[in-house]
């Protein structure tokens, strides 16, 4: 249920960083505690700002990856190579320090357990990020000993990345597929793979979805988030597959980290 | 595009101070009487617009600017909360 | 005043990237798009495109003739009201000014106001004079190639000097006013004009 909220979710709140962890050579994930932060959804956004001494100010969304029953907001940021505000966030902010943000946004690229299933996400390098707190809230919201509950709610993920350095949550994603017979990981590395790899090597594509997803006649929900080529490939492509267009939720993502 | 009422939800609970998932509209275009969880939701980056699954009426809009929500409900004839549920 | 970041001192800003970003804005170099599900795909057999006037006239092309005007190319920066800015983005459609007087021609006389519409319902309103003088078009390549539909293909409407909301996507028709009217966003919290270089985002900012 949503919880009544006091303090407007427009307004902009502290965030001290209480821990930045590498996640791969290019993405660190900012665990945050918030002041009053009111709760969010799997899914949903921030905008965060920051404002240097001269008053310049700059603000960029970025995806929640933390499960909303988590204590602390994590963000998982990449830093582009153009970038203004990424390479601050993942290469300069330490422990202590503070920004700004606000939200949680977003009351369309959501999921819960109550949504049931089955869930099917894909993923784009950094699009990842709010998939994976939908996988964290999955499996904080149903107990490992209720094998039904999760059987209820299945859920698949493919990921697209370009190499095994690139994937983003990689130890986690293996240790949560390996414990949950319910939850099926597929990876597929577009430019370079490991010598022993036997997984996909291609682009995600018509043959790749068709293989991996439910038929619609199982209704599974669906999100897509990456960049906006892929996503409009993917989105199609289930609709072409016979999915309904309003169970294909979508969310691309550009150089400025925006989400939507 | 999403059947999700709780995508409606979401933006509404800025507004209502009940849960409106299970709140019922009647769409002003063709009076068809809905779950605002069965409406169609349209997230944007200037704003949300909900539509009637039925007609493709607009049935509500809303966009948030820096000091304010915008809230046009001008497609539901009306809007109906039980409290009993909320 | 807002919360400083320590040691956050923002990209530096060569002088002319700091000239062509009106207030506000970033430059992106990619083309974000704002929208949230799968894209409509309308198809160029049943396309067409009208300038109606306010006594009701009106005059209709069909993607053929549409393709048949002269058509413009025109390299302009483009602003978003949620902030990013796209500088040099290349077009190719055929310029307002062309169909005006395509439409006089046919008896279309202009009103001061033209309420843009698309597929799907979407409105935005414009004073004439923003749209006459080389200052719009309906475009339907860009970068050379025919325009996404995700990015408003067939055609959209093209106004870069205002806000990108103003450049409605997958437009049909543009339909004379006496008076000004409120579009979609305009009569949802976002200033009627919508003017980059004075900032003008929602109603109410100068």
């Amino acid at each position: 249920m949503n919880p009544v909220v006091n303090a407007p979710r427009i307004a902009w709140r502290v965030a001290t960083v209480a821990d930045v962890i590498p996640e791969t050579p290019r993405t660190r994930t900012l665990v945050l505690d918030v002041a009053e932060w009111p709760g969010h959804r799997a899914g949903q956004h921030v905008d965060v700002r920051l404002t240097a001494e001269d008053g310049y100010q700059s603000e960029r969304s970025y995806s929640i990856a933390s499960a909303p029953e988590d204590n602390q907001l994590a963000l998982t940021i990449e830093r582009l190579k153009d970038g203004e505000v990424s390479p601050y966030l993942t290469e300069e902010l330490r422990a202590g320090d503070q920004i700004e943000l606000r939200g949680p946004i977003g009351g369309y690229f959501v999921w819960d357990v109550s949504l049931e299933g089955p869930l099917f996400l894909v993923a784009g390098g950094s699009g990842i990020v709010p998939l994976m707190a939908m996988l964290r809230h999955r499996d904080s919201a149903l107990s490992n000993d209720d094998v039904p509950a999760r059987h209820r709610v299945p859920a698949r993920l493919l990921y697209s990345s370009r190499r095994w350095d690139e994937v983003i949550y990689r130890d986690e994603l293996t240790r949560l597929a390996e414990k949950d017979e319910t939850l099926e990981v597929t990876h597929t590395l577009t430019r370079e793979q490991p010598s022993d790899w036997t997984g996909f090597k291609r682009r995600i594509d018509r043959v790749m979805l068709e293989e991996m997803t439910w038929p619609p006649s199982e209704h599974p929900n669906v999100f897509v988030c990456g960049p906006t080529p892929l996503v409009e490939t993917v989105a199609a492509t289930m609709v072409d597959l016979g999915h309904k267009p309003e169970r294909v939720k979508t969310e691309r993502f550009g150089p400025t980290g925006g989400a939507v | 595009m999403n059947v999700d009422g709780n995508a409606a939800a979401g933006v509404l609970s800025d507004l209502f101070v009940h849960d409106m998932t299970a709140a019922r509209a009647k769409c002003a275009g063709c009076g068809v009487i809905r779950e605002i969880a069965e409406l169609l939701v349209f997230a944007h980056g200037m704003g949300t617009v909900v539509r009637c699954p039925d007609c493709d009426g607009v049935v509500m809009r809303v966009s948030r600017t820096p000091t304010h929500v915008w809230l046009d409900a001008t497609g539901a004839t009306s809007i109906v909360i039980n409290l009993a549920a909320s | 005043m807002a919360l400083i970041s320590r040691g956050f001192r923002g990209r530096k800003r060569s002088a002319d990237v700091a000239e062509r970003l009106p207030p506000g804005q970033y430059e992106t170099r990619d083309f974000p798009v704002l929208s949230a599900g799968p894209t409509p795909r309308i198809s160029l057999a049943t396309w067409d495109f009208s300038l109606q006037g306010a006594d009701g006239k009106r005059v209709r092309w069909t993607w053929d003739e549409f393709n048949a005007l002269p058509h413009s190319t025109v390299t302009t920066d483009i602003h978003c009201v949620t902030k990013w800015s796209k500088f040099g983005t290349a077009w190719e459609g055929i310029s307002i000014d062309t169909l005006l007087s395509e439409g006089a021609a046919k008896g279309i006389t202009p009103s001061p106001y033209v309420m843009a519409r698309s597929d799907g319902g979407y409105t935005t309103n414009v004073p004439l004079a923003d749209l006459m003088g080389a200052k719009a078009w309906v475009a339907f390549g860009f970068n050379g190639a025919p325009l996404a539909p995700e990015h408003g293909g067939p055609a959209r409407l093209l106004v870069p000097h205002l806000y990108f909301w103003k450049s409605a996507k997958w437009v049909r028709e543009l339909r004379f006013m006496e008076n000004d009217s409120a579009g979609f966003w305009e009569s949802l919290g976002y200033h009627n004009y919508g003017d980059p270089w004075r900032e003008q985002r929602y109603a109410g900012d100068e």
